[in-house]
């Protein structure tokens, strides 16, 4: 069976037409990941035993001529920083080796009751820290389309297990472009819905005021398939809220949009041949006669350094409950305040401590005014810069990343230049916009993809175009 | 470049060991990237309000209420535990 193929929606039509057994299709994807998961390495866990079974209950249903739920028998993979219950839960991390998930996710509830088979856990920078795989404790993940390579990060696992076939669909979690980044490094489709959007109930904690979970897929109407089963108000999560038509937005057609195309997207710090893989998509959208205006985004440069202050931050005080005396590993001395030294000092990775130490030192008493509240201040300006951007426009487009994919090893050793990867990525997250990246050129083996932000909880816009562009260049 | 006691006092505040090298490393990388955060300074925050919540949010509440849950649960949580003595989690005295 062609696994890479399958979308969603063909697996959904081939079990109602019993085209194939669900058996056969998840028995498929263990395949795959059997063979080349050894060298990938996108899972963590791959949860065979309890797939297969769910398989075999799918195929029961369809035997007794019963409906399935919309997504019966469909593998999803899940980034292993999102609890499932009974499973391990690892976050990328030594300290949470040992963890095992007391409960399921809001996301994963959902799943769940949509019938999907949750087929593995995958493989992320540690705590979601990092653009690349590289600082997973559990070894990096390679780009499978072209090992050399990263797959992007953090949610390096998710991006490269739908790529390489081994999964349909993921979830991964998008705190400065960790859905989007890998998804455009892999070839696939990656959205980070508006910051409030789908509940983050279970997902091990960063930095609060910018992680949202986020789905990874084949193509555009996979995602919003995916979004419209994890989307929506959780009342164990108070920053979660309805969107949509309850929140008073109406939807235009997609020949009515307006695209916004930042100038600051074509400057300086932006790969020659991601600006001429950007020109390319515009040409074939204003083809279509969708109407494009230049936009102006004066404060995007200074996103990834606000970031890096406001980050840190919520990440020191985040990873404060990694105590040893609770959950995960511990590692005990002479006294209480040894068990914390040695469990945090031992357990922790390099990129995770120093985000914590930046984190301690940016919120210490005398540097909250220069640093923190001047972030956030900082965050305040990158918004408006938006805010004025849509009262022109009804769409904004711009590259993923600002460079071609990199090496496996080229950025390890420099966190800053790992750090500039989130370059037009992070915007989204200060700003609580949804963004989406798709597909849209190559260099060599590897994609280049885009992105279209929308204004707060205008997904359907943002899934309109999205869906638009993808149909008009294959 | 952040000194080095600065480095040793952060690291006790975040409640992490570190051996001398690794301090040495961290001071570096520390003060690198706190130089490129230093850009901010570029900017004009006169009068700028700072954002915590990008979505214009009300606070939402709720009464705070006890509810109940299995004896499973519990113990699931208490078995997480590095030490534990039955359905106690054990640590060292505080003083």
């Amino acid at each position: 069976m062609d696994l890479y193929s399958l979308t969603i929606k063909k697996i959904v039509q081939g079990l109602t037409d019993k085209e194939f057994s669900c058996k056969e299709i998840i028995d498929g994807f263990l395949d795959n990941i059997a063979q080349k998961d050894k060298t990938i390495n996108a899972f963590i866990t791959v949860l065979d035993k309890e797939a297969v079974k769910q398989a075999k209950a799918v195929d029961k249903i369809i035997a007794g001529g019963e409906e399935l739920p919309s997504l019966a028998g469909i593998p999803i993979a899940i980034k292993d920083n999102i609890l499932v219950k009974g499973q391990r839960a690892t976050a990328g991390s030594k300290i949470l080796d040992n963890y095992i998930a007391p409960y399921d996710a809001t996301v994963i509830r959902k799943l769940k009751q949509a019938g999907a088979i949750i087929i593995g856990k995958t493989n992320m920078d540690e705590f979601a820290m990092g653009a690349s795989g590289e600082y997973s404790a559990y070894g990096v993940t390679k780009n499978p389309s072209d090992l050399d390579y990263a797959p992007g990060g953090s949610s390096s696992g998710s991006a490269a297990a739908v790529a390489a076939g081994m999964s349909v669909g993921a979830l991964g979690s998008d705190t400065a472009g960790s859905v989007r980044q890998p998804a455009s490094i892999c070839g696939i489709v990656g959205m980070k819905p508006t910051y409030g959007a789908v509940s983050r109930y279970g997902l091990i904690a960063m930095a609060s005021s910018l992680d949202q979970i986020g789905p990874l897929s084949k193509n555009v109407e996979d995602s919003k398939i995916l979004f419209d089963i994890i989307k929506g108000r959780d009342k164990m999560d108070s920053t979660s809220c309805e969107i949509g038509e309850e929140f008073g937005v109406k939807s235009k057609e997609v020949t009515e949009l307006v695209i916004g195309l930042p100038e600051e997207c074509s400057g300086k710090g932006i790969q020659k041949e991601v600006i001429e893989v950007l020109q390319e998509s515009v040409k074939k959208l204003t083809d279509k006669g969708i109407k494009i205006e230049t936009v102006k985004l004066p404060h995007l440069n200074y996103g990834v350094p606000c970031y890096y202050i406001i980050t840190p931050a919520e990440v020191s005080s985040n990873l404060a409950r990694y105590d040893g005396i609770r959950y995960g590993k511990s590692k005990s001395g002479d006294e209480l305040l040894d068990t914390y030294l040695n469990s945090r000092g031992e357990y922790f990775g390099n990129e995770v401590r120093r985000r914590i130490m930046l984190g301690t030192y940016v919120l210490s008493s005398g540097y909250y005014d220069a640093y923190y509240l001047r972030a956030q201040k900082v965050r305040t300006k990158i918004v408006e810069d938006f805010k004025k951007a849509f009262e022109k426009v009804d769409i904004i487009l711009a590259p993923t990343l600002p460079t071609l994919p990199f090496k496996l090893g080229e950025k390890t050793n420099d966190p800053l230049s790992m750090y500039m990867a989130d370059l037009l990525t992070v915007p989204a997250n200060l700003a609580g916009l949804p963004a989406i990246s798709v597909p849209a050129g190559k260099s060599g083996k590897l994609s280049i993809g885009i992105q279209f932000f929308a204004p707060h909880f205008k997904e359907d816009l943002l899934f309109k175009i999205a869906n638009f562009f993808e149909n008009e260049i294959h | 470049m952040i000194d080095i006691e600065q480095v040793k006092h952060i690291a006790e505040l975040a409640r992490m060991s570190f051996t001398e090298k690794e301090l040495e490393k961290f001071q570096k990388d520390l003060s690198a990237i706190l130089d490129y955060v230093d850009k901010l300074k570029e900017i004009n925050i006169d009068g700028v309000s700072p954002t915590s919540h990008s979505i214009d949010l009300k606070n939402i509440t709720r009464i705070d209420e006890v509810k109940e849950s299995d004896d499973e649960l519990a113990d699931d949580l208490i078995n997480l535990a590095p030490h534990k003595k039955g359905r106690f989690i054990k640590v060292k005295p505080v003083f």
